[in-house]
Order: structure tokens, then C-alpha cells, then sequence
């Protein structure tokens, strides 16, 4: 087991190494440049600026030197955003917020979409099973930003008298509430289908039959016997999932106006800030890595008969 | 063993939780819920009283040091934090709503004094005010506006407006440099030629320039000519004092921190949520403290226009200069909205070396196909100016301020269509040209492309110009939009064939407007490039008569629009905003700055 974790941690590394690579690439292959702007300065502040954030050089020697300073995880600074801001108090200060919001978005889409995903099984064909179905068609056609937008101009004043909650974040627990149900609403609408599928199929497993045979009550036979192996598929849906949702949603942070660290991902491409695009998206890479081998690791203790050191890997 | 099976089944919500633990307790400051904010504005009861403002003037800014910022949004809060030689103070007359214009009053200068020397330079004496002080109570020295002022220019502090003083002495020499043979001052046409040729400069040392802080009262400032707005440029916000001692210390880091963003302007910053807020307080240490307005001003930072608006309506914010497009015309006939002057001028530029563009009468015919009235009354709403010159309305002309607008003496280039006939009359001449240029058969005139940056009112400009062109010339005009650094990079390339364009002027001088056509120029989009106009641009830039100046510089407009129709202008800009009605004495200049310092509610 623990051979196996420190083969996974190096070749989470080297995944990480080469995502920064390809990423250093592209970025400096889409046109434009991060100084560009309505009033282009002067070819003598341009070549001042490049000097400054050493743009002057060659793509290449940026790149050694850049992963020089990423092993001594010195992410750089904002060059344009905010700039000359370390890169890592970007890291640092955005995304404990977005973390939050996600964390509360996927707990409740979780602790939500679970049992209705079991209820739904459990009830298929029926009326309780269309209703649920209904819901989730709409979770997972709407995009969070329709969520979002309905819901800041429903409860955040855009209707005169209905102004429930704050419409600027301000980290009281008010403000959390929509921006969570936003975030999570797709999740929540994913896992509950996802544990619908899988939860069918258990139930016809004869291990199944078996318990009912034993005269378990249903309760148990669904949530001690079926949910287990039907928690399989939704643990990998969870995996890079936890990862983009605590990061931050673009959208949801835009439109409550969360100090999220979601925007950075979208508006360090549109400006061209070399060292953000490159810290966001290390961070996400090596966040996505880390939770698929948190993944692996959990398949083995809901269901123990996974080998994780041999073939199955 | 039951210990282990509750753990799998809590495990898949646990996940999430676990991990918020690990990153939730760090040291970032969470925007807290702070009474600061102005949800509640307390006391704004009592006329007059105690009170806080909160406004909305754009989300998280680039910077706000005052030398490296050159956006609006910033340059507003470095003026409430810093307060240079010359400010903008209140006229007390109403311009829209309840906000008044602004007028240029001495700032931490309590006098100054002019002298014209024999050689053609201009020596600027200004006496600094007593009773200033900095935020942490340390007196403002002439000594901070040499250091600040120098560092502007230094080339390692990479500022966008480096050359925004280029009027004063040497200033030029530092910026563009010197032929090293003959030791000629480079100027800004000469700068691109050299570049493009790569010839070598020699620049002078940023200490040169001649600003000198005779003693800690007196700052003398010698100018290479006579530049009639040089008191404007001593109140620009690069030209804000800073101290050496803080930057020194931190060069990169002193504006992050509350604690060093020392300033000696009307309020001081105590917190900076990063995209959520900017809060200031007043400035014990403010000469005029006394007057000040709100306790506190807060600069809620904001992406989304309905957010804005909702804020605006629930009384959370007082201010805001943003709103959803769909909502202007109700909010304006509602009186909600309230329209001012921007100097700013939005234009499609052609691309003018490449065919069909390239022959003036194609270009002209384009442009008097334009409908400006229409795109204004119908598409922006906002009150904008058609517009029938390039340089925008509201420039001052030689008398500055006192006399007439450069735009009036310049006079019209065309007919504004305000009405049918006149639209008329001018497709009936654009017709003509289009004729004379080779394209009687107007199937023979090639399918041309409008480029635009992504967005849903460019668009909509970009449609409404379709139609004209196609209903009033007979062309077909294609419509292609791209991401905004994208198509910054191909309307500089030239890789276009008309392509949108806007500019919003630093500075109250028409040369705002012109330099930037010099053959070769940084921002000459539409590859211009005229001799004539290149020498135009050279004689207003060395001549120190201001009459002979202006005559220059309306030669050089009437060579890119008058003769060779190089720019086809729709109209001038203008700034929405709300202000909450109860909120007076906050003001206003064209260039886009709005000031709160002594605003009063009630």
C-alpha cells in the first residue's frame, strides 16, 4: 500500500511538470500579449515592462527558469490583474472562499442528491420517481448561470419587496445560501442520477436477494447492503469533481460577487497574465491529481474486494 | 468493525468537509460583515450628518500606485488618497442629477508662479502648502514630487504614462533619447522610426529631468515650451506625490498593504478586500479634515452589472456607473439615470493600406454612410454625440478652458445626420464616391468584414453599420467578432479591414487625440500614414506659441479626417451613472473622474 501511494505521489509530479509545460506553451501561443490594451503603450514602456517580468527572453529559458522557481514554489507575480501581487496570496486568499462555497454546494448536493438517487430506485416507475426525474433533467440542463442569475433577481432585490438575501457577499451565512444552492444544484442532480443507475443495479444483485431472503428489513437491505456498492460510480464522479467545484464557479462568483478564486482561471487568460494562468492552473492540476488518488484510495474502503497493488491497479 | 462501515457510508460527504477544514483556517482575511460597508448608512437622517458611502465604480483594480496605474477606476481612488500640486475641486453647479462639475483649484500647491524665459522655456515655481502632511503624520516635501515625478519617468518603474509630463524639460531625452551622433532629441515620430530601423538611442539619465525641489516648500519645474495644459498634467494622477522611504522599502509590494499605503490625499485606505472591497476613512492629517464628507468611503468591487443595479436599488451601494443594457432607456425616462460629458470619441478605423480602404473615397463614402443618429438613438441610448470630427467634444482649444471647444473651431467634416434629408444628401455623395472610386457596379466591390471585440453592444453597432452600408451603399458587409486580447492584437497587426475603435482621452489637448496617427505610431491602427500629417504633428509638438499650436494640430485633424478620411467617427462618448438623489457635492470631471471627498447625504 504504501509502495503504491509513493509510486501515485511521483506520478502525480510528473503530471503536474508536464501540464505546467504544455500549459507554458499554449499560453504563449494565443496572440496577444499581456499589454495590450485600447491605449497600447509606447515601444519604450513596452520593452521596460518586458525587461521587468522578464518577457524578453526566449520562451524556453522562461520556462527553466519559471519551473526553477515553481520547485521553490515561488509561483511568481500578477502582471497585469493585480499587479506585482504574489501569485500564491492570489492562491491563498481566493480560494479558502471559493472552498467554502463549493465545500457547502457539494455536501448539500451529496447529503441531497444520495437519498433521493436511493428513494428514486427504490420507488422506480412510480409517480416519486418521475417527480425526481423531472428535477434532475431540469438540475442538469440548466447551467449555473441561469441558477445563478434567477436566483440573484428572485431573492436579491431585482424584485421590488423580495429582497431576502444580501446581494453583495459579505460572509455572513446569508450570503452563502445562494450562491450553495446554485453551485450545488447540478452536482446534486448528477449524484442523484448516478445513484439512481447504480442503486437499480444493486438491488438485483443476488447478494440482495439473499439479505431480503434473510428477512432484513428494507431499510438496511438498501442503505447497509445496496447504497455501498452503489456509492462506486458517485465516488468517481466526486473525485475531479471536489476539485473544480471548491475551486471556485466563475459564473456563481460573478454574479453574487464572491472573492472567489474561480474568476482567475477565466479572466487571467482574457488579460494574458502569464504567472496567474500558470499558478491557477498548476494548482487546479495538482488539486484534480490529488483527489483521483484520494479516490483510489477510498474504493478500497467501500469496497474492500478492490485490489489496489495488483492489476486492478 | 460497525465503527468502519459508518465511516465508508460518511466517507463520499466527508470528503468535502475534511478538506474545508484543512484550507479554511489560514490567515486570509474573509470580507467580514463591516459596519464600514454602508448597508445601513448610519445617521444619513440628519442633513448634513455623519454618514457612509458606498459606491461602485468597477471591480478589483490593476493597481493603485498612483505612477504604474492608467485605468479610470484607479485613478479615481489614488485621487482620494493622494492629492497632488494642482486637484479638482467643486464648482457647486449641477451637471446631471445631483452631481456637480469639477474646476482645476490648487491642491497641495498654495501658490505658484510662472515665468517665460527668453529661451523658449517656461519655469513653473510652486510654493507647497504649510499644513500638509502624509497619512502617518510625516510632513509633504517639494522632495516627494521630485522623487515621484522622477520615478514616473525612470524606465525600470515600466509605467504606462511614463512620458505624461513630456512637456517638462529633458523629459523627452529620458523617454524617447538622443541620437547618439548628433545628440538630437528624439521625438515621438523620430522614437518609432529609430525602433523600426534599429538604430541606436542614447536616453538621459532619469534624474535630468527638471524638476527640483529648491527647498522642502518649493518645487521649480522647468518646461521645454509653453504647454498650456501643464496645470492640468500637475494634477494627473501618475503626477501624485509618493514617498520614498515606503517605496524604497517595498518597491512592489507598499499599495497591498493598508498599513503602507501612505498617502496625502483627502482619505486613507484601511482595508482592501481583494475583489470585494476598498474601504477609506478620512485623513486626520488632512489640511481640511474638518470639511471632509462620508466617515467612510467604500469602493464595493463589481463584475456584474445586475448585481450592481440590485445593490444600487436595495440602497447598499449610492453610486454606480454601470448597468445592464437592457435596463437604460427605462432607467433614463424613469429619471433614475443621469448622463455627463466623457471626452472620448468611438470610431471605426480603416485599414488603410489595404484595398478597398485604401483609397479615400471609398473610406468617405463609408463614413457618410453612417446613420450616427440612429446608433444613438436606437442601439446605445445614452445621450451619446453624433459625431462629425475625430477630436471629441468638450477639448479645449488655445484659450483653454476660457474660450471656444477645439471642435467648434475645427468645425464640422461632414453633416451629422439629424435629420432624413440630410442622411440623404449624404448617401447621395457617398453613392457618388463609391462611383468615382471604380465601383459603379457595386457587385464588383468586395465582401469587406466589420471586426469587433466580443460584446453584445458592439455587436449591436456592428449590425445597425451592416444594414446602413448595405441599405445606403449597396454593400455587403461581413460581421466577425473576437476575444478582447485577440483583437487587439489583430486591429494593431493591421489584419483587418474595418475594424471598431474607441478612445477616451488622458488629458484636456486635442494632441490626446492626434499623436497617436504618426506614421508607424503605437496606436495607429489604421496604419496611417501621411508626411504631411507626421510633420503637422512635429511642428505642434515643438512650437511653444500656443496659437501656432493649435493651428498645427487643426491642420493635422484636417489632413486625417478633412482630406484623407482615414477614421469614420459615430460619436462621442458619454458616462451614465445613479447617484442616490439625497447625496450631494460629489463631482466631476469630463475625463471620467468622480470625486466623493466632501459628498454629504440627507
Amino acid at each position: 500500500m504504501a509502495k503504491y501511494v509513493v509510486k501515485r505521489v511521483l506520478m502525480a509530479l510528473l503530471t503536474v511538470l508536464v501540464v505546467a509545460c504544455i500549459t507554458f506553451f499554449l499560453m504563449n501561443a494565443i496572440p496577444g500579449n499581456p499589454w495590450l490594451s485600447d491605449k497600447t503603450p509606447s515601444p519604450q514602456v513596452l520593452e521596460n515592462l518586458n525587461r521587468k517580468y522578464g518577457l524578453d527572453q526566449p520562451v524556453h529559458i522562461q520556462l527553466v527558469k519559471y519551473l526553477g522557481n515553481l520547485s521553490r514554489l515561488d509561483l511568481g507575480v500578477s502582471i497585469k490583474m493585480q499587479k506585482n501581487y504574489p501569485v500564491i496570496n492570489i492562491i491563498k486568499e481566493m480560494f479558502p472562499v471559493s472552498a467554502k462555497i463549493g465545500g457547502f454546494a457539494l455536501l448539500w448536493a451529496i447529503l441531497v442528491g444520495v437519498p433521493l438517487g436511493c428513494v428514486a430506485a427504490y420507488n422506480r416507475g412510480n409517480a416519486v420517481d418521475s417527480v425526481l426525474r423531472v428535477i434532475c433533467t431540469v438540475g442538469i440542463s440548466l447551467p449555473s448561470f441561469v441558477v445563478a442569475a434567477l436566483l440573484s433577481f428572485l431573492f436579491c432585490g431585482g424584485l421590488p419587496n423580495m429582497k431576502i438575501f444580501p446581494t453583495m457577499f459579505d460572509g455572513t451565512w446569508q450570503s452563502y445560501i445562494l450562491p450553495c444552492f446554485a453551485l450545488g444544484f447540478y452536482p446534486m442532480c448528477y449524484i442523484s442520477r448516478q445513484s439512481r443507475a447504480a442503486m437499480l443495479d444493486a438491488i438485483n444483485q443476488e447478494y440482495i436477494k439473499t439479505a431480503r431472503a434473510k428477512g432484513l428489513r428494507t431499510g438496511k437491505v438498501i442503505f447497509k447492503h445496496a447504497l455501498r456498492n452503489a456509492l462506486i460510480p458517485v465516488i468517481t464522479y466526486l473525485g475531479p469533481q471536489v476539485a473544480f467545484t471548491l475551486s471556485g464557479g466563475f459564473v456563481v462568483e460573478k454574479v453574487f460577487n464572491i472573492p472567489g478564486l474561480g474568476r482567475y482561471f477565466v479572466q487571467s487568460i482574457q488579460n494574458r497574465d502569464y504567472p496567474v494562468i500558470m499558478g491557477t492552473t498548476i494548482f487546479l492540476a495538482t488539486f484534480i491529481v490529488m483527489m483521483n488518488l484520494v479516490v483510489d484510495l477510498l474504493y478500497k474502503v467501500v469496497d474492500p474486494r478492490i485490489n489496489l497493488t495488483k492489476g486492478g491497479k | 468493525m460497525e465503527k468502519k462501515k459508518l465511516l465508508s457510508l460518511a466517507l463520499a460527504g466527508a470528503m468535502s468537509v475534511t478538506l474545508l477544514a484543512g484550507c479554511g483556517g489560514g490567515t486570509t482575511p474573509n470580507p467580514a460583515p463591516s459596519d464600514a460597508g454602508g448597508t445601513t448608512p448610519n445617521g444619513g437622517d440628519t442633513p448634513g450628518g455623519a454618514f457612509n458611502l458606498s459606491v461602485c465604480i468597477a471591480s478589483e483594480p490593476q493597481t493603485i500606485d498612483p505612477a504604474l496605474n492608467s485605468s479610470v477606476d484607479g485613478a479615481i481612488m489614488t485621487q482620494h488618497v493622494f492629492e497632488g500640486l494642482m486637484k479638482w475641486g467643486d464648482t457647486g453647479s449641477a451637471i446631471g442629477g445631483t452631481l456637480n462639475s469639477a474646476e482645476l483649484v490648487n491642491g497641495q500647491a498654495a501658490s505658484y508662479e510662472k515665468t517665460n524665459n527668453s529661451d523658449g522655456t517656461v519655469t513653473y515655481t510652486f510654493t507647497l502648502r504649510d499644513d500638509i502632511k502624509w497619512s502617518d503624520g510625516q510632513p509633504v516635501t517639494a522632495g516627494d514630487f521630485e522623487y515621484a515625478w522622477k520615478r514616473l519617468v525612470t524606465p525600470a518603474t515600466a509605467a504606462d504614462y511614463a512620458n505624461m509630463a513630456s512637456m517638462i524639460l529633458n523629459c523627452d531625452a529620458i523617454y524617447y533619447g538622443r541620437d547618439p551622433g548628433t545628440q538630437e532629441v528624439l521625438t515621438a515620430v523620430d522614437a518609432e522610426a529609430y525602433a523600426a530601423e534599429g538604430k541606436e538611442v542614447a536616453y538621459d539619465d532619469p534624474s535630468t529631468l527638471a524638476v527640483t525641489a529648491k527647498d522642502d516648500k518649493t518645487l521649480e519645474v522647468i518646461l521645454s515650451y509653453d504647454c498650456p495644459y501643464f496645470l492640468e498634467i500637475a494634477a494627473f494622477p501618475s503626477m501624485l506625490p509618493v514617498r520614498k522611504d515606503i517605496i524604497e522599502a517595498n518597491p512592489d509590494g507598499w499599495t497591498h498593504d493598508p498599513a503602507s499605503y501612505i498617502g496625502n490625499g483627502a482619505y486613507k485606505m484601511t482595508t482592501w478586500d481583494h475583489n470585494s472591497q476598498i474601504i477609506m476613512e478620512k485623513n486626520p492629517e488632512y489640511y481640511d479634515y474638518a470639511n471632509l464628507g462620508p466617515e467612510t468611503i467604500t469602493f464595493k468591487l463589481m463584475d456584474d452589472q445586475n448585481a450592481m443595479l440590485n445593490a444600487y436599488n436595495s440602497d447598499e451601494l449610492q453610486f454606480i456607473n454601470d448597468m445592464p443594457v437592457d435596463e437604460i432607456p427605462t432607467l433614463l425616462s424613469d429619471g433614475k439615470m443621469d448622463i455627463v460629458d466623457y471626452i472620448g470619441t468611438y470610431y471605426v478605423c480603416y485599414q488603410t493600406q489595404k484595398a478597398p480602404f485604401d483609397d479615400w473615397r471609398v473610406r468617405k463614402a463609408f463614413t457618410l454612410a453612417i446613420d450616427s443618429k440612429y446608433i444613438v438613438e436606437k442601439v446605445t441610448q445614452s445621450g451619446e454625440v453624433p459625431a462629425t470630427g475625430f477630436v471629441a467634444a468638450g477639448i479645449y482649444d488655445a484659450e483653454g478652458s476660457a474660450g471656444a471647444d477645439f471642435r467648434t473651431v475645427g468645425g464640422d467634416y461632414w453633416n451629422a445626420p439629424l435629420d432624413d434629408a440630410t442622411y440623404q444628401a449624404n448617401l447621395e455623395e457617398a453613392n457618388k464616391l463609391l462611383d468615382e472610386a471604380g465601383y459603379e457596379d457595386r457587385s464588383t466591390f468586395p465582401v469587406v468584414t466589420y471586426l469587433y471585440n466580443t460584446s453584445d453592444n458592439h455587436k449591436a453597432i456592428g449590425e445597425a453599420l451592416q444594414s446602413q452600408w448595405k441599405n445606403g451603399l449597396g454593400v455587403e458587409v461581413k460581421l466577425e467578432n473576437q476575444d478582447w486580447s485577440v483583437f487587439l492584437q489583430t486591429r494593431k497587426d493591421g489584419d483587418y479591414e474595418i475594424a471598431r475603435n474607441g478612445w477616451i482621452s488622458d488629458y484636456n489637448d486635442p494632441m490626446a487625440f492626434l499623436d497617436m496617427w504618426v506614421t508607424g505610431g503605437g496606436n495607429n491602427d489604421a496604419q496611417y500614414s501621411n508626411p504631411e500629417y507626421d510633420a503637422a504633428i512635429r511642428e505642434a509638438n515643438s512650437t511653444s506659441d500656443p496659437a501656432a499650436r493649435m493651428a498645427a494640430m487643426h491642420k493635422a485633424e484636417d489632413l486625417i479626417m478633412g482630406q484623407d478620411w482615414a477614421l469614420g467617427p459615430i460619436y462621442f462618448y458619454t458616462q451614465k451613472f445613479m447617484l442616490k438623489s439625497d447625496v450631494h457635492n460629489a463631482f466631476y470631471t469630463p475625463l471620467g473622474y468622480y470625486f466623493f471627498m466632501y459628498a454629504t447625504r440627507g
